[in-house]
């Protein structure tokens, strides 16, 4: 009781109706503020658990798991020696994890240039009033909504070597000597994945762009024309600042979407070919559940987490900007 | 959505954008096109497959289904279970973080915004050894669970952006005609927030119905399989037989494509609000 009366100020739930209020006494007012509480408490509980069963959890489990020698032995015997670091030895220093590394900030930085330019410039062209603009818009989103799965399953037939008809186009334009091997050369395959990935996130850019352009008054357009500022000086000087706060959200939300793309890669490539299209996050993939090394497989993961994180920070004061904004 | 008619820029030749708009459209939406035509083409045509579906030929389908039908229906499953689950779960929260000033919310929206930077592979781990004890693997139930993780944090956010806009005096009125906390959020939050509940549902059915990470870590079996696993053993071997893999990615498209055509006004904002909210 005493609790509750000590926390009874932060509560938010003040009766507007004062008479019913002055009408109860003290303790029976207590006792009703305090089933108000754990009512409104009662709302947030099952998510709560649910949060921490499924994110908490994993997180803390990853980070104990990371440290035992855990693989499919542990799931008959129950034991996982504990090895310190050597995990983490392993997964550093084996040959793949600079590789992976950097395959991992290519594909990111590649992906989301390439999202965001394209995107904003079709978020730009839609500002014009044409027919059709809305029903073009919203199937635009066609590419985004479609399960990555999907999305692979076609590009991969799209970007075959032999009977892909990308390299048919491109041979009846004679542009290109032999058929590349898109998915198949080490040095083509990343590309081909970026490229890919690229048309999966032109959508989602471009819908939020669209949505923070519509948001930028006509009337600064109008006073900049008749400073002479209208074409890319306008949007240099008018649009861009205007929508910087949109910017770092949609870039921040795509990097930490894209660190952690996982469908797409396996779908096209697999990680290959030897290790062209391997990713962090693929590889932790291997590690628990080709290798059956789940220690080692954890040890990547919160790597991966730790890279996340720091683009986290960023995130979080970039939607605080916006907020405000 | 509604200032866009006084931003807009009015061009002089109205048909020349459509024209550029279309061939946008064209070149952005010509995969889509691609599957669809080499899933109606005779099935063993793998080389140079014609550019227009001349010899419509369902076979690819009558394969698709056969094979994958049952794990379309698996995926049905999973992803209805998984809305109704969300839902459950994320509206009253939504509704807690939006209108009461409980302890411990900001740590809750924290936590909800942290959760987007976890990535999948490391809940798949840790999930995969506690599913394992708990005889989770394998089963509609143990899906559905771990596809909600995408879907929970989604509606809680979206869902707290709608909630936050129903006025807190609408609720109040029918706290002091006597109706509990229980009563105003069932028959009077819940009924104003039908757009909210609507757009939450149908991204989190996307969500699921696409997820595949879960369903290749957390499957072992032919039992519990969804179409998206299904797909991705088609392109895992050799594939004599595309148009059948077509057909099924078609197939596992429909939700995708039904979402744009019939709900497409509600697509934008779940786009937009679980974004930027």
């Amino acid at each position: 009781m005493a609790d509750t009366h000590g926390r009874g100020g932060v509560t938010t739930y003040r009766p507007s109706n004062g008479a019913a209020r002055a009408a109860t006494s003290v303790p029976a007012r207590w006792s009703a503020r305090r089933r108000e509480r754990l009512l409104q408490l009662a709302f947030l509980v099952p998510a709560v658990a649910y949060l921490l069963a499924f994110f908490g959890y994993p997180v803390a489990q990853n980070v104990v798991m990371a440290f035992q020698h855990y693989t499919t032995a542990t799931f008959y015997t129950g034991e996982a020696p504990w090895i310190g670091l050597d995990n983490y030895a392993a997964v550093v220093g084996s040959a793949v994890f600079s590789k992976a590394l950097l395959n991992t900030a290519l594909f990111t930085l590649g992906s989301i240039a390439g999202q965001f330019v394209i995107g904003l410039a079709i978020a730009v062209f839609f500002r014009r009033q044409f027919p059709l603009s809305r029903v073009l818009r919203s199937l635009l989103l066609l590419p985004w909504l479609v399960p990555l799965i999907v999305s692979g399953a076609v590009w991969r037939w799209i970007l075959d070597q032999d009977n892909g008809v990308l390299n048919r186009f491109l041979g009846a334009l004679h542009l290109v000597a032999d058929r590349p091997g898109w998915l198949t050369s080490t040095s083509l395959a990343l590309i081909a994945v970026i490229a890919v990935n690229i048309w999966i996130g032109i959508p989602f850019n471009m819908t939020i762009l669209y949505g923070g352009l519509q948001d930028i008054p006509e009337e600064l357009y109008e006073a900049a024309a008749m400073d002479g500022a209208t074409g890319w000086r306008a949007f240099r000087y008018v649009t861009w600042p205007l929508l910087r706060p949109v910017v770092n959200v949609v870039l921040v939300l795509g990097v930490v979407y894209t660190i952690k793309v996982l469908d797409i890669i396996l779908g096209l490539t697999g990680g290959g070919p030897a290790n062209a299209t391997q990713t962090i996050a693929t590889q932790s993939y291997q590690l628990s559940f080709q290798q059956f090394d789940f220690g080692q497989g954890a040890a990547l993961g919160n790597i991966l987490i730790v890279i996340s994180l720091v683009f986290a920070l960023f995130y979080l004061r970039a939607s605080r900007g916006a907020v405000r904004g | 959505m509604t200032p866009a008619v006084a931003s807009r820029v009015r061009t002089r030749r109205p048909w020349a954008s459509t024209v550029i708009g279309v061939l946008l459209l064209a070149v952005m939406l010509f995969p889509v096109y691609w599957m669809a035509n080499v899933s109606l083409q005779p099935s063993g045509s793998a080389a140079q497959t014609p550019w227009f579906p001349v010899q419509l030929s369902f076979a690819g389908y009558g394969v698709a289904l056969s094979q994958q039908g049952g794990h379309l229906l698996t995926s049905l499953i999973v992803a209805a279970g998984s809305v109704l689950f969300s839902l459950l779960i994320a509206t009253p929260a939504a509704y807690a973080l939006a209108h009461f000033r409980v302890r411990g919310s900001t740590a809750v929206l924290f936590g909800i915004l942290i959760s987007q930077m976890i990535p999948g592979i490391v809940v798949a781990n840790a999930l995969y050894s506690a599913y394992n004890n708990l005889g989770l693997l394998n089963s509609i139930p143990g899906l559905i669970l771990a596809d909600s993780t995408a879907g929970i944090p989604f509606a809680i956010l979206i869902l707290r952006a709608f909630l936050g806009a129903i006025p807190t005096e609408v609720v109040e009125a029918a706290r002091v005609d006597g109706a509990g906390q229980i009563r105003a959020f069932v028959s009077i939050v819940l009924p104003m927030s039908r757009n909210a509940l609507i757009t939450a549902a149908l991204f989190t059915f996307l969500f699921t119905w696409s997820d595949f990470l879960f369903a290749l870590t957390l499957t072992t079996t032919e039992d519990v399989r969804p179409v998206t696993l299904g797909l991705f053993q088609y392109i895992g071997t050799y594939v004599n037989d595309w148009s059948s893999v077509m057909a099924t990615a078609v197939l596992a498209s429909i939700p995708a494509v039904a979402l744009l055509l019939v709900a497409q006004r509600y697509v934008t904002a779940g786009v937009t609000g679980g974004a930027v909210k």
